[in-house]
């Protein structure tokens, strides 16, 4: 599909309200909506995914190993074993996502075939290509992909992405990156909103981003798809803190499975992602929770994952 | 007097919502607590997951008076998780997942597949001149329905819109789509009580 068609495609599919779009593409934005204000779990075998689902996540991802310990055992990370992600499938009711790497389509074509619910095309693995990432147009499963600012969303959102998410550094245990992108992010769409009609092009030039996505968000004042937070979520309150800079839903990856107590600090997430406006509820919800899982400084990390995808 | 919709903002596409009942001039909030519930005339439940907000209605407390308010009358619509949440039966739900029994109807959750079958089309409802577009997501199946139940639109034999009394539920995402129909026929509830 040429550049300029598939721009023409976008904007058909979006209207000034921000939430229609037809096709596929209406329907796996709808999913995407139907997950805000919920917590997406990270898990390795069925029986963490029944503990996430008796917590309240309103979807699990299922993958071999959580990214910390990827992190820690180093080597290629790859797409999941289908055998182990038709097991927690089996096990829960709620949506099952499952990671493929970046640009690699046969590994996504593999998980629609599979039936998951959504796929991730994840920086937590090793990308298969350096370049290009997955022209998402292609599947009618809808894809959630990573964005360090704006310019990298709008280009995820071009490619197909139904759902964006912030892409801190997984594994680590430390909010401070997925902070930083939802900042610089939604820091970018104000400035937008701000803009007049000439500076308009220079934004798309600076963002690297299609003009017409730029001047829809002028217009509307918000990303065409719903935007999640990733990376480095170990805390009732880091959920909380994701949701009052913006972001409209957690994913939780090490840091339920990786701490001391898992099923008590799901549940204490689900609480604070819900109630994340609330500090009586997230005083509460933060008690007595056991140790959150130890986590490492960035100083300390010899690859950042986030630099992976173009 | 103004009416106030509330839309229950746990968990699910509860913005969707409150987007459509303000372009219709009602005055919308989002309820999380009992007392946010107590300043709203009627309610609507999104879809989401309905497990999920399961879990946050008992822990939020909303159950009990979200029980108590439909007792009274209060009008309410349910959308794919919240039709689930107002069934009388949901035949595959977990053990522990709570159900108000606002209307007589028994419920298949995921009826239709997972997201890969999720799909849109025409239904033509009762009452209305032109078809609405109607958007299926992981969508439930009204399994059974009772003698005081209204069926309002079907998709092939299954019913996707029905009413009882002030309960009006729906199968699919009327607030995903720029049609208005459908939350009309429901804020049209409240002139009613």
């Amino acid at each position: 599909m040429g550049h300029a068609r598939l721009v023409g495609t976008l904007i058909a599919m979006t209207t000034s309200k921000g939430n229609s779009a037809s096709g596929p593409m209406r329907v796996n934005r709808g999913l995407a909506e139907m997950l805000k204000g919920g917590v997406i779990m990270d898990v390795v075998n069925p029986e963490q995914a029944k503990i996430a689902e008796d917590a309240g996540a309103t979807a699990v991802m299922a993958l071999e190993r959580v990214p910390a310990d990827i992190r820690r055992d180093g080597g290629v990370a790859r797409m999941s074993d289908p055998e182990m992600i038709e097991g927690i499938k089996a096990v829960v009711t709620i949506p099952v996502m499952a990671k493929a790497r970046i640009g690699h389509f046969v590994e996504a074509q593999i998980l629609e075939a599979l039936g998951v619910d959504f796929i991730d095309e994840s920086e937590v693995l090793t990308p298969a290509d350096e370049t290009h990432h997955i022209d998402k147009f292609a599947f009618t499963s809808p894809f959630v992909c990573g964005a360090t600012n704006l310019g990298e969303a709008l280009r995820r959102i071009s490619e197909g992405a139904a759902l964006i998410r912030s892409k801190g550094e997984a594994g680590t245990g430390n909010v401070v990156e997925a902070v930083r992108h939802l900042r610089s992010i939604f820091g970018d769409i104000r400035r937008i909103t701000q803009a007049d009609s000439a500076e308009l092009f220079d934004w798309a030039k600076k963002l690297g981003a299609p003009l017409p996505l730029v001047q829809e968000i002028a217009e509307t004042g918000k990303l065409q798809v719903p935007i999640f937070c990733a990376g480095g979520i170990a805390t009732p309150a880091d959920a909380a803190l994701a949701m009052q800079l913006g972001a409209e839903a957690v994913f939780v990856g090490s840091g339920i499975f990786k701490s001391d107590d898992p099923s008590p600090r799901a549940k204490a997430i689900v609480q604070a992602t819900a109630h994340f406006r609330d500090a009586h509820v997230l005083a509460k919800v933060s008690r007595n929770l056991g140790a959150p899982m130890t986590g490492i400084g960035m100083d300390k990390i010899n690859e950042r994952y986030a630099d992976r995808g173009w | 007097m103004s009416r106030v919709v509330g839309v229950l903002a746990l968990q699910g596409a509860f913005e969707a919502h409150q987007h459509v009942l303000r372009e219709l001039g009602f005055e919308t909030v989002q309820v999380r607590t009992p007392a946010e519930l107590e300043l709203v005339d009627a309610l609507v439940m999104p879809g989401g997951e309905s497990t999920t907000m399961s879990h946050l209605l008992v822990t939020s407390g909303l159950f009990e008076s979200i029980d108590a308010r439909l007792k009274q009358g209060m009008p309410v619509f349910g959308t794919c998780a919240g039709m689930i949440l107002l069934a009388q039966g949901v035949l595959d739900g977990r053990s522990d997942q709570k159900s108000f029994g606002a209307i007589d109807i028994d419920v298949k959750r995921n009826a239709y597949g997972r997201q890969i079958d999720s799909f849109e089309t025409d239904i033509a409802v009762d009452g209305f001149v032109d078809d609405f577009h109607a958007v299926f997501i992981r969508a439930p199946q009204i399994a059974r329905y009772g003698d005081g139940v209204t069926v309002l639109a079907r998709h092939g034999q299954d019913v996707v819109l029905a009413r009882q009394g002030s309960v009006m539920v729906a199968s699919f995402h009327p607030e995903l789509t720029s049609d208005m129909r459908i939350h009309s026929l429901f804020t049209g509830l409240l002139q009613e009580v």
